[in-house]
């Protein structure tokens, strides 16, 4: 059975170690704040905040707290809030230990795009630019197939790009694949799922 | 030194001009300067360019201007949330330029501090990096050359923001997640306006807990504040 999208943020989670100060995305990403466990992990929200906490009980929410997803949120003991100036220095003076986001296409050399459709989606790339500039590492979850059933790891990425040679690590709902000098190395499957399902669904070079 | 204005009106009285240069602070709609932003609006101004991190919603923050047509040009990060800004945009009568979240930010933070440019790897390989100057330094493990592109400050016409209290000088002190790009915003202005919750008499607030110096703020205004905000999210009483 291919991993759910609980699963692949609970898998997503034992990338992180004790200590980390790290940043999640929109999408499946934020799930994995609910499988870090006894770790002693630091959010940090790119829009100004250390110390991220959960949703506030209805009625306690403050318009004047939000994370970058523009969702109403909670401080901790251990919360800091800076400016933006302030907050992307962190993120590209590298003292942000890892970004965990989600991608429409990773090619084999570690290429992300994750924030423009040409014609269709014109949002914009907010952070995601500088996040996978600058943090130590970046690991990537997303379903390996989009809903044509094909594959999102690619040779060459298609759609615009946001960093290049930026991805460490991509979890999937099939398994977890590294990016090692000549494509993509399978590190893991998911339970029930085999080396030759994840080769047959994935277009990258597979080493 | 007389800092404090009557309203949002009287203290963009003389600043206003067609085809100017504003920055703003907030994020989404989260310590947006919402009282200059309409008073913008009922003065009129058009072809304004913008840099604000996001271009509000229909209805609330920079997007009352695109319906009143008066935006020419926007430079931010994220431009999701906003319908009419979409149609404007695919239609060709708005200017975009997208610039990275953090590359805007010390694009601010620099023009404001006297650095016409900086080198930054955001970006880099991408089509954010066309036409802009590239450079090697030796940064990466043992010395090894890692590219860098550069980008230059902004230096705004006006700077519009809001904070939650100030003093009669113009010393700022922001509340949790509303600070975001409220400083730097303000720093890269000619002029600076401010809007906040509360003005205090000077004395009143800690220096040492002063988030922007006066320095950077002309003018300053107390309102209230609707405080939208965008996306409404809860848990369960434990």
């Amino acid at each position: 059975m291919p991993w759910d999208r609980n699963q692949m943020a609970a898998r997503a989670a034992e990338e992180l170690e004790d200590g980390m100060y790290v940043n999640l995305g929109i999408g499946i990403p934020t799930l994995v704040a609910n499988y870090v466990g006894d770790k002693d992990i630091t959010l940090q929200s790119e829009n100004g905040m250390l110390g991220m906490g959960p949703f506030p009980i209805d009625g306690e929410e403050d318009p004047d707290l939000i994370n970058a997803g523009k969702q109403t949120i909670t401080e901790l003991p251990r919360t800091s809030y800076f400016d933006s100036a302030t907050s992307f220095g962190m993120i590209r003076g590298g003292k942000i230990a890892a970004a965990i986001l989600g991608a429409m296409e990773v090619a084999e050399n570690g290429d992300l795009a994750n924030w423009m459709i040409p014609g269709k989606l014109v949002k914009g790339m907010g952070g995601a630019m500088d996040l996978v500039a600058g943090v130590g590492k970046v690991v990537v979850v997303m379903d390996h197939q989009n809903k044509a059933g094909e594959s999102k790891l690619l040779k060459e990425c298609t759609l615009p790009l946001t960093g290049t040679g930026v991805v460490d690590r991509i979890i999937t709902n099939l398994g977890v694949l590294d990016v090692v000098e000549g494509g993509l190395k399978i590190v893991e499957c998911a339970d029930g799922v085999t080396e030759e399902q994840i080769r047959d669904a994935t277009e990258a070079t597979i080493v | 030194m007389k800092k404090v204005y009557g309203s949002a009106a009287e203290a963009l009285d003389g600043l206003l001009h067609d085809g100017m240069f504003i920055a703003a602070g907030g994020f989404g709609l989260c310590g947006i300067p919402e009282l200059l932003l309409a008073a913008i609006r009922d003065a009129g101004t058009k072809d304004l360019t913008f840099a604000s991190n996001n271009a509000g919603v229909d209805d609330f923050g920079i997007g009352i201007l695109l319906q009143t047509k008066q935006v020419k040009k926007m430079i931010s990060s994220y431009v999701g949330e906003n319908k009419e800004f979409m149609r404007q945009y695919l239609s060709g009568e708005l200017e975009l330029e997208f610039n990275p979240q953090g590359t805007l930010a010390e694009r601010m933070r620099a023009g404001g501090s006297g650095i016409p440019g900086f080198y930054t790897k955001t970006g880099v390989g991408t089509q954010i990096a066309e036409g802009k100057e590239h450079k090697d330094f030796p940064t990466g493990p043992d010395g090894a050359n890692e590219t860098y592109i550069m980008e230059r400050g902004i230096v705004a016409d006006l700077s519009i923001v809001k904070a939650w209290k100030a003093d009669d000088t113009g010393n700022l002190v922001f509340r949790k997640t509303a600070r975001n790009f409220n400083p730097p915003a303000a720093m890269c202005g000619k002029v600076c306006v401010a809007e906040v919750e509360e003005i205090v008499p000077r004395g009143s607030l800690d220096p040492d807990t002063i988030h922007l110096p006066g320095i950077y703020v002309h003018r300053v205004i107390q309102g209230e504040h609707e405080k939208r905000i965008e996306q409404r999210t809860v848990r369960e009483k434990a």
